[in-house]
């Protein structure tokens, strides 16, 4: 068929291909105009997969039942932020009305792109105030641009577990308070067998054991990400060059990058009885309070504490804090019963003697104003490091972007080079980071 | 008029355009086929990669800004794009040569051909994840068996999936493991090969370079070629092996909470598609991951038309 006949149907045919495409990707849209009064099922996904963890936030939905006999609740746990993105852009019957996240380091993307309804509205309908319920640190990681798409449902902070015998076998009285004592106490700590490889390491500095990622380290120099115009400022940032030299340090004085790193791969499974502290492969770890709850179960053998993670030598007035994380919540945008579903996120979230029933029985840090301060909270010295943590003005969350925790990745992925002592200028390359961490924003706004 | 002398008389137009027809509806199940499978998401593909579409607002249109991204800005692109090319030559040569060795191997076996057979087949029957789970358990440094028995030996033991230089070898070594798709097909094509050239041959003087030169390797070059296109296409598309074992070794425990960030060790292990999963899926920046899906289609035509060349020397000369 000659060309010029076959114009009109190419041309008919991809238009339409077009249409078809764009009609595609059309998002669903949810109501908010629904009687929260009203018999209705709403479906809940969060992230909990431990037995206990599990019962505990059956338990909550249960007295949510209970206080709201009309409301049911299904519950689906054990699920990944990933399936949560996907599922809510996927839309259909069997997305969730509520949902949560481990992390918030999503909230940004969550927010910016409206995948989790704005629940400023109905905070106002119900009469929270946020200002008085919530921490300013907690309320800042859960909104972004000025709009609150996530409430905190608990918190975590981190900070430094240590082995108490492997203390006193070292004559080490105390744990560190300053960058320089924990290098001093990590050689200290270092045993190696008599072929002169290790037996145990005072802290494994390497970025990719566990919970070490970066910026959970680097919250300990209380750092700024980025500038007024949300442009990246590491680079700019002297902090940012103190941290790396302070973690190569901590490298260079236990034998080098190559040979920890080697010693890393032999550590087991993170949630397994084979995690290195559990082992006695390290003797100090960073960690949230979460894992006082792992070791207590799995009868760690040995006598263990917690402390703050030790801050910069010249910013010794700001020993105790920490870095600060938490499971958010919010509701789905697609979900046709909003109002319904702000009855579970408000009950989860806001209601005092919930939210403090829960941290205990989660070890988990309370998220509100009042939970923080409850005399029913667990007693436990271990777990109570963590609660001061939270409540040190210098403690510091990540701040949301528009891409989520995309900056976050890119700077892991830098840190390793650095640790790795592939970046031999560390000016050039944090420059370089910073136009990579634009970039990306750029590429991610609309 | 020439055209009217020239044009076929209406009797025979009508039966052309009833044989067209006939055609279109023997052809149209397969044309649907494409249609919806293959020319819709091309055509979807290319329109997003126009587009700033994050899969829950409406799409707008950026020009060629996800293209500028992906090529220019995207620091993950280099390593992605090197570790797919050295897979598609390392592990798809090493993998043809290996199933053509083995292939002749089990066709030669006079004593225990049918075993043989069966136990270079059945790895390729373990289901993709299981099969890597388990090498790179074998293959832990810290407590596999191998590193221990080469130890024991005094030999070196890698870090295998630990170490970025060592990383993409064990993922080779491990699809080495599962050769029996390719071993069964040269099988057939080794035992497809006619005796009497073999014994024309030896009359001829030819040992045993000689018969595979000049017999077996001419008789067998479509198969070859058919291994080739095809451990190619796949290699371009190499996703779960990667990042499974990448996972696995690098010992963090991935739940709620935590995004599976693929190519540890030091990206050694990052390929294209991944990219494209966690761009598309993970970042839900679909203008990109469609931009290097196109940059991945047009690689893996390229390198399939060259195949495909009679120059290349994998297809027969016409007569």
């Amino acid at each position: 068929m000659p060309f010029s006949r076959m114009r009109i149907p190419l041309s008919v045919a991809l238009a339409c291909a077009g249409l078809l495409v764009s009609a595609c990707a059309r998002p669903s849209v949810g109501s908010d105009r629904d009687d929260p009064t009203k018999p209705v099922t709403l479906r809940f996904w969060h992230g909990w997969s431990a037995a206990g963890e599990v019962k505990a936030i059956e338990d909550s939905v249960a007295r949510f039942e209970k206080r709201h006999p009309h409301i049911t609740v299904k519950v689906t746990g054990n699920v990944t932020d990933e399936t949560v993105n996907q599922a809510l852009r996927a839309g259909g019957d069997e997305a969730p009305d509520v949902v949560s996240s481990f992390t918030t380091n999503n909230v940004g993307q969550y927010c910016s792109s409206g995948m989790w309804a704005d629940l400023d509205p109905f905070m106002k309908k119900t009469g929270v105030d946020k200002e008085k319920v919530f921490p300013k640190t907690f309320l800042d990681y859960t909104s972004y641009a000025g709009k609150q798409c996530a409430l905190p449902l608990l918190a975590d902070s981190y900070g430094l577990y240590y082995n108490k015998d492997a203390f006193r076998e070292a004559g080490i009285a105390r744990p560190p308070r300053t960058m320089s004592e924990l290098e001093r106490d990590a050689v200290r700590l270092t045993r190696r067998t008599g072929d002169g490889s290790y037996e145990r390491v005072g802290i494994m500095p390497n970025f990719r054991l566990y919970q070490n990622s970066p910026d959970r380290l680097f919250a300990q120099w209380g750092p700024t990400y980025f500038d007024r115009q949300g442009k990246a400022r590491l680079a700019r940032d002297p902090r940012t060059k103190e941290f790396f030299a302070t973690q190569r340090g901590l490298i260079r004085a236990q034998g080098g990058y190559a040979a920890l790193e080697r010693f890393r791969t032999t550590f087991g499974e993170e949630m397994s009885s084979q995690n290195a502290f559990l082992t006695q492969k390290v003797a100090m770890h960073m960690d949230g309070e979460w894992r006082g709850l792992m070791l207590r179960d799995k009868k760690a053998p040995f006598r263990w504490g917690t402390a703050p993670m030790p801050v910069p030598d010249d910013r010794a007035e700001t020993y105790g804090r920490g870095y600060l994380t938490g499971t958010v919540a919010g509701i789905a945008h697609s979900s046709r019963h909003q109002n319904a579903a702000w009855e579970l996120v408000k009950f989860l979230t806001v209601d005092t003697d919930q939210v403090v029933r829960f941290a205990n029985a989660i070890h988990n840090v309370p998220s509100t104003k009042a939970a923080l301060k409850s005399p029913g909270l667990d007693a436990d010295p271990a777990f109570r490091t963590f609660l001061d943590i939270a409540r040190n003005p210098h403690s510091t969350a990540i701040p949301p972007s528009v891409n989520g925790g995309q900056y976050i990745v890119a700077l892991q992925d830098f840190a390793y080079d650095v640790e790795a002592g592939k970046v031999p200028d560390l000016d050039e390359g944090l420059r370089a980071l910073d136009a990579h961490i634009d970039a990306d924003t750029l590429q991610s706004e609309n | 008029m020439v055209s009217t002398a020239l044009a076929p008389p209406p009797g025979l137009r009508r039966k052309r355009n009833r044989e067209r027809l006939r055609t279109l509806g023997f052809l149209s199940p397969w044309l649907a086929g494409f249609c919806v499978f293959f020319g819709y998401p091309l055509i979807a593909t290319v329109y997003f990669s126009f587009m700033h579409y994050n899969q829950i607002q409406e799409p707008d249109f950026v020009g060629l800004r996800n293209w500028t991204y992906v090529l220019t800005q995207m620091p993950l692109l280099g390593p992605a794009l090197g570790n797919t090319l050295w897979l598609v030559v390392v592990m798809v040569s090493l993998r043809v040569v290996f199933g053509l060795g083995i292939g002749m191997l089990v066709t030669r076996i006079r004593t225990g051909a049918g075993f043989f057979r069966t136990a270079f087949y059945l790895p390729y029957l373990a289901p993709p994840v299981a099969a890597t789970v388990a090498f790179v358990f074998l293959l832990n440094p810290g407590t596999g068996p191998v590193d221990e028995i080469l130890g024991a030996v005094g030999l070196p033991a890698p870090s295998w999936f630990n170490d970025p230089g060592w990383a993409k070898p064990s993922l080779v070594l491990l699809s080495l493991w599962g050769i029996g798709d390719l071993m069964v097909i040269f099988m057939a094509a080794l035992l497809d090969v006619p005796k009497e050239q073999y014994e024309a041959a030896e009359l001829d003087g030819a040992g045993a370079w000689g018969k595979f030169r000049y017999v077996t390797w001419p008789s067998i070059t479509p198969v070859v070629l058919f291994a080739v296109v095809t451990g190619v296409v796949q290699t371009m598309q190499y996703y779960t092996q990667a990042l499974v074992a990448g996972k696995l070794a690098s010992g963090v425990s991935v739940g709620p909470g935590t995004v599976i960030q693929p190519g540890y060790p030091d990206h050694s292990t990052l390929t294209v598609p991944q990219l494209v999963y966690s761009l598309g899926f993970q970042n839900f920046n679909t203008g990109a991951a469609c931009a290097l899906s196109l940059v991945l289609f047009a690689l893996a035509m390229a390198v399939t038309t060259l195949l495909m060349r009679r120059r290349a020397g994998l297809l027969p000369a016409e007569d």
